[in-house]
Parts: structure tokens; sequence; C-alpha cells
């Protein structure tokens, strides 16, 4: 039921989609063709190599790493349809998109929304040309689904707030250049004591330690804050109103833990094919082990229905103008089927399925075990399982509150 | 819910409306205490005919809408939702057999007919207990077709049956050569054995190899949204009774324990309309049918089993009785379950289609 487009849109698409394919003839080096970002993630460090440096100021110049974001602060100034063409024109050059992480998914969108002229200004133009990092200071030992129990305390010291606290799960902290950070001014009260601030990693008592997870790698620390100094033009919105900020930037993290099409593409083969190659088919050619093939099938059919399911909620939400109230099941459904996915793996193949390193195990099979491992971490953060029916159970089915 | 387009909308309303106003479950309750074989309102269903129901995938120049069927699907939906019994189903799968494999002398004859709702067909396949049309013995001589087809839908309201022989899909009219045992299951509604005798039968020569595959995910994606309907509606009418409930001086739903498990539901529940909707228009698109129809069905399957049951585990007692409506959805649950293909078959086919 797609509507048709009027004519002298459909050439001035047409004409957009060729200053793309030029762009990317000008400027995309092809010795980085189907390679990833070095800077997109929060995994790894920032080490570019000089072709990569030059790829990302190309992009960061037009604003094309975030084409929806307005001219005058640095983004593209992009429709959606402009963005979905420079998308696909990427994808079928095997091009990457060098501008990302939590600056883009995240705080971007968020200080856009509620961050005042001037922090618009300092912050939003090094996020679209991928010159700073940031990492996500909002959970502390005592707040992790219960997150408005911090404790981090922001004391009021006239000219600056002086903060004191822990924070921890850190994604990407020990690479990253500022904090967008939830902490407390005000012990009085749980939520309205919450305000929002930008804190620099580098300013003097911000100490990082990496922790090292169940899968081998680091990607989240502990951060420690001793009497850092944070000037008051860092304060996001009013004092008191970061719960409210903090609680809209989750939104934009649930949006892209959950996105069906990331997680579609994470998924490509069939398990009942790689089954085929690590086991052994009857005379039909079928999987002989008829108990793990029934597995299989159930699996990959309650699959297909969750990516279904994403792109019913994207139509929706499309042809209601609001978020479809399906979408509030993407995040929990989706984490459950990738580590049911990781889960079966490893029942396919085997002892061979679950190396830790050594030349006997292929790339693939290494990276499903961390894969695995840290994809637990999935159902825990950006509130949990348990919290998301909590939010469904509330907010979409109507029942009371049972606190 | 998919988007839908005006002409949609407003036979989804429709249906909405006669079935909530007209046919509401206490109009099956009538039906199962009247007793007849047929088991169901043969006034209601002239009605549903004459509001054009019965030819929603039949083409415009034999009588019908031509409207597909995503919006068969949606009035199908709007009657599971108060258990309408009908021979609705029954009759649209045999009418995609005709139109699918039928001369054009078979669709002038018989597609009016099924449309205007003089006319009611349904489809004869399996021959025991359990889905599998890899094994039919029915054959077929001269015209004439003998072998047993069991527990079959609608056998006793049904003027003609589309049998599935050995060599192909043929009609048979009801009289000479048809004999009906009637089987009696837990929801109430028309099932035979019927053994055909030399009965008079008329080959349904198109449609090609796939013929009997072709209306089998037809039957299977009419066939869920009739089951999504009534998922959806056992979800609906526990969630207002646990808002409404009182124990422990607080309403059900204030329950954490409760609260999860109905975020579970709404959670499959919205896989299984995702599913069944992207069936019924893949059968539109005429696009990965067989794929799609299969997850369809199997995600019927284990939504509404869950959700039959969960229906009557959070009713408590009071979903034990029969004056409640929700033990009705789960005893018709297991039978359209049952129907084209349990879960176990399902998961067999889509294997198959993805060639482990």
């Amino acid at each position: 039921m797609a509507t048709q487009l009027e004519p002298d849109v459909r050439a001035d698409e047409d004409a957009f989609r060729t200053e793309v394919q030029q762009f990317l003839a000008d400027h995309f080096p092809t010795e980085l063709k189907n390679k990833g970002s070095a800077l997109a993630g929060v995994d790894g460090p920032t080490n570019e190599t000089p072709a990569q440096k030059a790829w990302r100021e190309a992009v960061g110049e037009r604003g094309w790493g975030t084409p929806t974001w307005p001219k005058q602060y640095g983004g593209g100034g992009l429709t959606k349809a402009q963005a979905r063409i420079i998308e696909q024109e990427f994808a079928k050059a095997g091009a990457y998109n060098p501008i990302g992480g939590m600056g883009v998914m995240m705080f971007g969108p968020t200080l856009l929304e509620y961050g005042s002229e001037e922090q618009k200004n300092e912050h939003i133009p090094p996020i679209c040309r991928g010159e700073i990092r940031w990492c996500q200071g909002y959970s502390e030992p005592n707040a992790g689904s219960d997150l408005a129990n911090l404790q981090t305390f922001a004391e009021d010291k006239g000219d600056h707030y002086l903060v004191n606290g822990q924070k921890t799960w850190t994604s990407g902290g020990q690479w990253a250049d500022k904090c967008f950070a939830i902490v407390r001014t005000d012990k009085s009260d749980k939520h309205k004591g919450i305000s929002f601030m930008l804190i620099d990693m580098d300013a003097p008592g911000v100490e990082v330690r990496p922790i090292t997870m169940i899968s081998g790698t680091s990607p989240f620390c502990e951060t420690f804050f001793t009497d850092v100094k944070v000037p008051k033009e860092n304060l996001v919105g009013e004092e008191g109103q970061g719960w409210t900020i903090g609680k809209r930037l989750l939104q934009h993290e649930r949006t892209n833990i959950s996105g069906g099409g990331r997680l579609a593409s994470m998924m490509g083969q069939s398990l009942g094919d790689i089954a085929k190659k690590y086991g052994t088919t009857d005379a039909d050619g079928e999987l002989a082990d008829k108990v793990l093939r029934d597995k299989i099938a159930d699996f990959e059919i309650r699959w297909n229905s969750f990516l279904l399911t994403a792109r019913r909620a994207v139509e929706e939400s499309k042809a209601q103008g609001g978020v479809s109230e399906i979408s509030s099941v993407l995040k929990k459904v989706g984490t459950k089927l990738s580590q049911e996915r990781s889960e079966l793996l490893i029942e396919i193949r085997g002892l061979q399925g679950l190396g830790w390193e050594g030349k006997e195990f292929t790339d693939g099979e290494l990276e499903a075990v961390r894969g695995w491992l840290f994809g637990k971490a999935t159902t825990i953060y950006g509130g949990s399982t348990e919290i998301q029916n909590n939010i469904i159970a509330k907010r979409v089915l109507g029942m009371l509150d049972h606190q | 819910m998919a988007v839908l387009n005006e002409e949609q909308e407003m036979l989804r309303d429709m249906a909405r409306e006669w079935a909530t106003n007209e046919s509401p479950v206490t109009e099956f309750r009538k039906v199962r205490a009247a007793g007849e074989p047929q088991a169901y309102d043969t006034t209601a269903y002239a009605t549903m005919a004459e509001m054009g129901w019965a030819g929603v995938i039949v083409p415009e120049e034999h009588g019908g809408s031509d409207f597909g069927f995503m919006s068969a699907g949606l009035v199908i939906e709007e009657l599971g939702k108060t258990l309408t019994a009908s021979p609705l189903v029954a009759t649209t799968v045999a009418a995609s057999a005709i139109i699918l494999g039928g001369s054009d002398e078979q669709k002038a004859k018989w597609l009016p007919r099924l449309a205007s709702g003089e006319t009611v067909a349904t489809l004869a396949v399996d021959e025991g207990a359990h889905h599998d049309p890899s094994v039919i013995e029915t054959s077929v001589s001269d015209g004439k077709l003998s072998g047993k087809k069991a527990f079959v839908h609608e056998a006793h309201g049904a003027d003609l049956f589309v049998v599935a022989a050995k060599d192909g899909l043929y009609l048979v009219e009801k009289g000479d050569g048809v004999t009906l045992t009637t089987r009696k299951l837990t929801d109430q509604r028309s099932h035979a054995d019927i053994a055909f005798d030399g009965a008079a039968a008329d080959k349904l020569a198109g449609g090609g190899e796939s013929l009997l595959d072709d209306v089998l995910d037809r039957a299977r994606v009419l066939t869920a949204a009739e089951m999504l309907g009534m998922a959806q509606q056992v979800f609906d009418t526990t969630l207002d009774y646990l808002k409404q409930r009182v124990q422990f001086n607080q309403v059900l739903a204030t329950f954490q324990a409760l609260q999860h498990r109905m975020a579970d539901l709404f959670a499959d529940l919205a896989q299984m309309r995702s599913a069944v909707e992207a069936g019924l228009q893949a059968v539109d698109g005429g696009f990965g049918v067989a794929r799609a129809a299969t997850i369809a069905k199997a995600e019927a399957n284990r939504v509404l089993h869950t959700i039959s049951n969960q229906g009557i585990q959070l009713h408590g007692g009071i979903g034990m009785t029969d004056e409640y409506d929700v033990g009705f959805y789960l005893k018709r649950a297991r039978v359209l379950e049952a129907a084209w293909g349990s879960s176990s078959y399902l998961k067999d086919r889509f294997a198959k289609l993805g060639s482990y």
C-alpha cells in the first residue's frame, strides 16, 4: 500500500542519489570497502588509519553521518527519505558510516531536544564530525534496574558543582572524551533530586577501571568521581529535570538495541545450513538428529515472526504517526531470541562450538562463543527484561502499579 | 494490526459490528443447544453471505468482490472472536481450490453459488486423525471416486466436497455414494468421517502439481486467522478479568507475577498477529506462500495453545465452568491446532522448505 511519489519528488530523490554516488566515488577509500568503522562502536580503541580518518572527515564535513540532524549544528539537514538513500548507497558501495557511538545514538538526539543553544553549538558539531566520544554515566553499584536510586552527588559550589561518587557499566569509558551523567543534586527527593550533566573524562578526579566480562572482553568500566569540578554551564535543562531527560535518552537506547534490521543482519545464515555442515544428514538430505532439527525449525519460525513484528512496528508507527504499542515487545523478544540462537549454535557445533582460543577454531566459531557470553548482557542492560515487562504491563496493558 | 486500505477497514468494522451485536457467544450456545448436525445457524450464514463475506476471494466476474485473502482474514478473525459457528472458512478454502484448479466451466458453475451462500463446500484431504497429505488412498476410476475421509470440517452442511485423491483434487456433490458418520468433537461443531463409494467426481485439472499444497496453504492461513481472533479475545477477556477481580484486598492486575505473564502473552500475541497477517498477505502477493503459510499456522498453534491455557488458569475456578465462555475457546483451539498441520507437522515442513 505504498503511496505513489509525486514526479517532482522522485526527480529530486534521483538527483540526490546521483550526488551520493558521486560523493562515494570521490571520497570513499577502496581499501575500506566492506570493513567496519574504528570509531562507531564502543568496543575498541580509536587508532585510525589515515584512510579511515580521511573518510570520517569527508562524511563529517557534509553532516551525512547524522543526516537528519539540523544543518546549523553540523548535521545533514536532510529528510528521512534522503537519509535512506545515503544508507542504501553506502551499503551498495560497501561503505560504512564512520560517525557513530553513543553521541550519535543517544546523547545527540537528547541534547537537541533539551540542551541550551550554547550547549548545542558546543557539543553537537564535534559529534557530527566524529571527533568526540561520549560515554554514559547512569548505573551505579546500587542503582541498576532501580536507576533512580543513584547516589553520585553533585554539590552546588556557586560557579561549579563538586561531584563525588561511582558509576558502573560505563560502556567505552576508557576510550571516552566526555560523559553524560545523571547525578543527585538533592537528597530529599528520589526522582526530582536528579540532574543531567556533562563531565569531562580527563578532568582531575575522574578515574576509570575496565571490567573484564565473562566473555573475556572489557567493554564496560567502573568510573570513580572524586571532587570533580563540573562547570555550571554543563548542566542540561534545569536542576531536578535529570530523570525526565535521562529517561528520554533511554528510549533512544532501546530503539537501538532492538533494531530488527541490525539483528537480522547479525543472523544471516540459516541454522539448518550450519547444522548440516557440523552434523550428518540422512538419505533425504535432512538432518539425521531429528530432535535438533525440530529445535532449529521451532526457533527459526519464531525468529521469522519476530522479524515480521519488527517490520510491522515500523509500518504501524509510520501509519499512525506515533510509536506503535507493539514496539514495547521488540527489545524483550529480540534479545531473548538472540540468546536462544547463540545457545543453539553451541548445541549444533558441540565442543567445537565452545572454543576460547587457538587455530583449531575458525574465527566464526570463536566469535560465536564470545558473542554467546556477551549476549547475556542484552537482557540485563537498557532496561532488563523484567523492567520491560513492568513497562508493558503498566503503560500498554493498563495494569496497575504494583508498588 | 497490518496497515489497511479503506475497503479493508470498512469490511473489518462491518464484521466486528455484526459479530459483536448479532453473533455473540450466546449465539454459539444456541447452536450447541439446538444439537443440529450441521452445527450452525443457516439464517445467520445466509446473512453473512448477503453481506458478501462468502465471496471475498472470489473474482468479480463470478459474483465475488475479489478483495483477497487479507480481507477474508479480517472477517474471519472478527468471527473467531465470538466463536461464530459457520462454514465460511470451509467454503472459502473450497472456493480457492476451484479458483486455482478449476476449468472455466467449473468456475462458472460453482463460484457464484459459493459466493452467494447458496452452496456450502468443504475440503476433504486427511484419512486419519492426523493431518498428513502424503498418505492418500482415495482413488478415482472412470469418474467414480472411492475412499474414506476422516474428521471433515463442516461436512454436514456441505453440498459440495473438494476431495483429495491419489491423482489430484476432485469435486464431489452430496448424494449417491457419499455417506457421513458424525464425529462429535470437543468443539461441538460439525465434523464427520465420509465414505465415498463410487461417487461421481469431476477433476480440478488445472493448478499444476502443487495444487493440493497450494490449497492447503490457503486453508492454513484462513484457519490461522480464525485462531488469531480467538487468541485476541481470550487475551482481552482475561486482561479485563484481572483488572476487576479482587483478592487479598487488591485487584489481581496489581500482582507482578500476573503482570509479567500478561506481558509475555502480549508479546506472543504480537508475534502471532505478525505471522498470520504476513501469511494472508503472502497469498495475495503470490510470493513465498508455502513458507509464510507454514510460519503463520505454526505461530497460531503455538500462541493460541498457550493463551487458551493461560486464559483458564488466570480466570481461576470460574474459567472451569461451562457458564463462562473461556472454556469454549480452549476446546475449539485444540481442534484448529490439529487442522491442516499440528505444530510438529509444520516444523517438519518448515525444515523441508529450508532444505534441512
